[in-house]
């Protein structure tokens, strides 16, 4: 891999050790990847951000490389951060335990000390970080990387946590994977006979069985109406959570949809299988969590509307960037009355919910359904958005 | 005679031989306390990392992975150099930000499952000393 005169003097050290170390990753990434040189980015969006996923060790290695204070370290590009452990303002009333959100602090202060952007969501995208059609990006989020690659035409892999980190601090990553046209074409047709029946709030279970179907390929899809870019949020979250879909195209709709030919490839998903993915154990649910990826404000309207004027019976979380809460307070002040909690800076898949007591947990995302057994050890049940707030009111 | 490889992290560092010709997930598969391997039912599970040559395909499981490899290194129980046949980011960013020498690109079949051997990465080489 090519690198200019400064990146060499960089890998030299003559910034300091932590531009040193930064450099020193991205070029074995390249290097494994065959990459020919590093490209400039537009963002950087971190991973690896919840005290319950990277844990001491991560804390630690983060203290380390930025060598805390000796160095004046900081970002060269915009730089926003996956969701954290916690809602930053409300954790306490919600119960979540102290010494998990004393470490968690530690994290973001970290983080804000090299000037990273404290807006902790999965959809940046939605809080004004909005990347324009060939825009290189180093972004970690799963379903965020999705997102910017098929929806957006901008360029990312997805990024771990140690590597998002050096591209904020190089404002580079290395040319390879999804930066490159050629690795950006379909491979598989997907085709949904009776396409015209799929509700909106079925995206979710159809990306979890395409996921499973074709791993990191990227599909083409078929729909007989243009799905909006919440239902597409979903899929695309689901089909990296249960495969590692990183990049779709959506025929007539998506920005890159015409420019590769159309894979000969095809597979066939039934109205009937996407509604059999739905699960449902017998227990009692005792935490209903909608906003997995974080809702936008029309999400959060249609939350406020299936509520109505009732209240909740069970424990209910509502997850939305703290951003989209601040711009809307009405609809969070009329979620807030039934009861129902907005949180912001977290979501159900990085929050301890093992730890603070919830054992069955009704979700409306095929991502969440399919994380949350693994990562808690927690009995999950699935259904659409309308089957969660119902149960979330009659409380069974 | 050396054993050539792809040099992922320089360095040089000689140990004993742990190999598996499985996958190794570094999160909850290793213990970072004290470089046990604790993946139930992995061909290596109760074996110590700590000052081998680990020998293993590849990495596997979460990108965090490199953080517990990190944490390994700081706990002094961490490989002294790492061989894979095919090395993936979680395994290499471990290595680069613990400074561990690892070569990849080498034939399983080529290192001994036990003896010694010195890695020098900045040579691309593996020299099994003693087997």
């Amino acid at each position: 891999m090519k690198l200019t005169e400064e990146d060499e003097q960089i890998l030299g050290g003559e910034q300091g050790g932590a531009y040193q170390k930064a450099m020193e990753i991205l070029k074995t990434l390249g290097e494994i990847y065959n990459a020919d040189s590093l490209v400039d980015i537009k963002s950087v969006q971190i991973a690896g951000v919840s005290y319950k996923t990277i844990g001491d060790a991560g804390i630690q290695f983060l203290k380390d490389i930025l060598n805390e204070g000796e160095e004046d370290v900081k970002v060269r590009v915009p730089t926003t951060l996956n969701p954290a452990g916690i809602d930053i303002e409300k954790w306490k009333e919600l119960g979540f335990p102290n010494y998990f959100a004393e470490k968690q602090m530690e994290i973001l202060d970290i983080f804000r000390k090299i000037g990273v952007n404290i807006e902790c969501t999965c959809t940046p995208y939605l809080v004004g970080n909005r990347p324009d059609i060939g825009d290189h990006l180093a972004w970690s989020e799963s379903s965020a990387v999705s997102f910017a690659n098929s929806v957006l035409g901008a360029r990312t892999n997805r990024e771990g946590g140690p590597s998002a980190l050096s591209a904020a601090l190089i404002g580079k990553v290395p040319r390879y994977g999804y930066h490159i046209d050629e690795n950006r074409r379909p491979n598989i047709k997907v085709k949904i006979p009776d396409a015209e029946s799929l509700e909106s709030s079925e995206y979710g279970a159809l990306g979890r069985i395409i996921g499973r179907t074709v791993q990191d390929e990227i599909p083409y899809f078929y729909f007989g109406r243009n799905p909006g870019p919440n239902e597409l949020k979903s899929l695309g979250a689901s089909m990296a959570a249960t495969g590692a879909v990183a990049m779709y195209h959506v025929d007539d709709l998506t920005p890159e949809s015409g420019k590769y030919p159309i894979p000969d490839r095809e597979v066939t998903v039934s109205i009937e299988e996407i509604r059999e993915e739905y699960i449902e154990v017998d227990s009692k649910v005792d935490l209903v969590a909608i906003g997995c990826p974080h809702l936008s404000y029309e999400e959060l309207v249609k939350i406020s509307r299936l509520l109505g004027d009732h209240s909740v019976k069970i424990d209910t979380w509502i997850f939305t960037s703290r951003y989209i809460k601040k711009k809307h307070p009405k609809v969070v002040e009329k979620i807030e009355k039934s009861g129902a909690k907005i949180v912001s800076d977290t979501c159900m898949v990085v929050a301890p919910l093992d730890e603070m007591g919830y054992e069955t947990v009704m979700v409306d995302s095929g991502k969440a359904s399919s994380y949350l057994p693994n990562l808690e050890g927690i009995d999950v049940i699935f259904n659409e958005t309308k089957k969660c707030v119902e149960r979330a009111l009659n409380g069974y | 005679m050396d054993i050539k490889g792809r040099k992922i992290y320089g360095g040089k560092a000689e140990g004993e031989i742990l190999k598996t010709n499985e996958p190794i997930s570094f999160l909850g598969g290793v213990d970072p306390e004290k470089g046990i391997v604790v993946e139930k039912g992995h061909e290596i599970e109760g074996k110590s990392v700590r000052n081998k040559v680990l020998v293993f395909p590849k990495g596997k499981g979460s990108t965090v992975g490199s953080y517990t490899i990190y944490q390994l290194k700081k706990n002094k129980v961490a490989p002294a150099a790492i061989i894979n046949k095919k090395c993936e980011p979680i395994v290499a960013i471990g290595a680069v930000i613990s400074s561990i020498p690892t070569l990849d690109k080498i034939d399983m079949d080529d290192i001994p499952s036990q003896g010694r051997a010195i890695v020098n990465s900045n040579k691309e080489a593996v020299e099994i000393i003693d087997f």
